[in-house]
């Protein structure tokens, strides 16, 4: 009778692509749902819109390319993507604006670069930073949570705005996002940007009424709604803790030095750990197991990096959010920062 | 960015000329070279950086095609013509100062005749003089072949290289404003603005196609399209 001696780990699993991206997806139920809580059900329109073009999108090219067609779709990993730019674009912002970035995140950030496996940059974000280039007004056009806009929006006025860009009583979406006193509303972190740039200090702007109606509270909640989610692919081992470890700590001590520094005119750590992307971006697009590092020393210095870059951008930039661009710039950097830290091999030389 | 010219070219073509036959298949030779196979644009990638930068508008890229056609067969024809007495040690600095003056000719004429296209254009009317087309073909087939076959091979590069700008600049154009030939009348005067074509009217443009990044993308389009159509022809 022969005893084998193995090492743990005894019981292993390995979930497939499509398993994993079917957990990604259900851990950004919490998010999406307060997201279309408060910013309207339009979200989820978005979503299903998105969804439909990212697969025909992928079949189409699969069908160019030879490749299996049913097997890959089912990987689910096109239907990811999908959500990921519905979610990021403003709520009602018109129905091609996800159309033209779905289909270039799928077929030339991801299709053209060989598939699943093969693309050098993560797909929704770099279809974020073309849309936000391409489209500047319909891409900032966030407006402000349900419960603080002066019309009620209807399901039927929030479809009607997506595919027309008016409501149902002829509102655009410029129209929507003023407030009948004249003030427009944005995020929290284009509130915090404008403000600065006209002398206010950042606590003035935070007890000031233009910043309460910038649905900070919305936003907050929407983060950690991500959070939550996070926390349990954390814990299900479908993420490795070091890249949003690494980077929502980075966010923290960089955005710590710059409001040590200068308390006056810039955000708080935590008004950074809560606002924007921060959330969705630490566990959801960072964590893109293509487009990231791939060693521990590598994933940890990924989060740091684009941690860096955000806080740069958010506080001396041009751009309120930042999650996108760094990610990309990140997504650069990969295979130097996999080349320099290789594990040594146990037993080898240093 | 590395020169790519084909053993074709290199060879002196004019060394045994007999029949009229030979002569025409000559000429065929290097049209099919400039306009298709080693097309300076999509093939051999020379020039690349006013080939990106000028093309968000048709009359730019035609403004610029132009010129280039016109510096890159004068130069072929001056470098063919002095080519027995040139030492072959300071070849290249004589080139450049051929290409130079041509150039500023043309950026002198431009600055006098069609000023709005001038300043559109900016710095890449004198940048023409850096432009690897034209001391690669001076190079290349110039200061080896005579001045007929030099003055064609000019010719049918400058072709190639204005077709691609201006394939790039019209859909670059399109997409980012949905127009053709809008502001055509700097380049040609006015009686040609009826040439301006309005495809669609929007209010929010399509701003990538107008930005280099765009260019970068519809230029890789254009060159998959190229192998593309190599490719099937292969198959048939």
């Amino acid at each position: 009778m022969a005893f084998i001696n193995a090492s743990s780990p005894h019981q292993r699993t390995r979930r497939s692509s499509s398993q994993i991206m079917v957990l990604v997806m259900l851990c950004l139920i919490p998010g999406i749902a307060l997201q279309s809580y408060f910013f309207g059900i339009s979200n989820l329109l978005q979503i299903l819109l998105a969804g439909i073009v990212a697969l025909s999108a992928e079949a189409f090219i699969l069908k160019l390319r030879k490749r299996p067609i049913i097997n890959t779709l089912k990987d689910g990993s096109a239907l990811l993507t999908a959500i990921l730019i519905a979610i990021s674009i403003p709520p009602l912002a018109p129905w091609w604006i996800v159309v033209i970035g779905t289909l270039f995140a799928i077929i030339f950030v991801k299709q053209l670069y060989g598939g699943l496996g093969q693309n050098l940059f993560n797909p929704a974000m770099a279809a974020y930073v073309l849309l936000l280039i391409s489209f500047p007004v319909q891409m900032t056009a966030w407006l402000p949570m349900l419960s603080l806009q002066p019309f009620e929006l209807s399901f039927l006025d929030q479809l009607n705005t997506l595919l027309t860009g008016q409501t149902l009583d002829g509102y655009s979406v410029a129209q929507l996002s003023v407030k009948i006193d004249g003030l427009t509303m944005a995020t929290p972190l284009d509130t915090l940007k404008n403000s600065l740039k006209s002398g206010f200090t950042s606590t003035e702007i935070f007890d000031s009424a233009s910043f309460k109606a910038a649905s900070a509270q919305a936003i907050l909640w929407v983060n950690l709604g991500f959070l939550f989610g996070g926390a349990i692919l954390l814990a299900k081992r479908v993420i490795h803790w070091m890249i949003p470890i690494s980077f929502l700590l980075g966010i923290t001590i960089f955005s710590f030095i710059a409001f040590a520094y200068q308390p006056d005119l810039n955000g708080s750590p935590l008004f950074h750990l809560l606002s924007g992307a921060t959330m969705l971006g630490a566990f959801f697009i960072l964590t893109d197991p293509v487009s990231a590092a791939t060693t521990v020393k590598g994933r940890l210095l990924y989060g740091f990096l684009i941690a860096f870059i955000v806080v740069l951008i958010r506080n001396v930039g041009g751009y309120p959010d930042a999650i996108a661009f760094a990610v990309l710039l990140g997504n650069m950097c990969v295979p130097l920062i996999d080349y320099y830290t290789q594990p040594k091999v146990y037993g080898g030389k240093a | 960015m590395t020169q790519q010219a084909t053993p074709e070219n290199e060879k002196t073509v004019e060394s045994k000329v007999e029949t009229n036959a030979e002569k025409n298949a000559i000429y065929k030779e290097l049209a099919w070279q400039g306009l298709w196979k080693n097309n300076p644009g999509i093939v051999q990638l020379l020039g690349l950086c006013p080939l990106l930068a000028v093309t968000n508008t048709v009359t730019n890229a035609l403004g610029l095609a132009i010129a280039t056609l016109f510096v890159l067969v004068a130069s072929n024809t001056l470098v063919s013509m002095i080519r027995h007495h040139v030492p072959k040690a300071i070849r290249i600095p004589i080139f450049v100062m051929i290409i130079a003056s041509l150039v500023t000719c043309v950026q002198l004429l431009m600055n006098a005749f069609t000023y709005e296209l001038y300043l559109s254009l900016g710095i890449f009317i004198p940048l023409i003089v850096t432009n690897c087309i034209i001391i690669g073909r001076a190079e290349a087939f110039a200061s080896k072949n005579g001045v007929k076959h030099a003055a064609f091979d000019g010719l049918m590069m400058g072709l190639g290289f204005s077709a691609v700008l201006l394939l790039l600049g019209a859909t670059r154009e399109v997409l980012a404003q949905g127009t053709l030939f809008d502001g055509i009348e700097t380049l040609l005067g006015d009686w040609s603005s009826f040439l301006t074509i309005t495809l669609y009217h929007t209010e929010t443009s399509f701003l990538l196609a107008a930005l280099p990044p765009g260019a970068f993308i519809i230029m890789g389009l254009i060159i998959a399209l190229k192998n593309a159509i190599d490719a099937r022809g292969e198959n048939e």
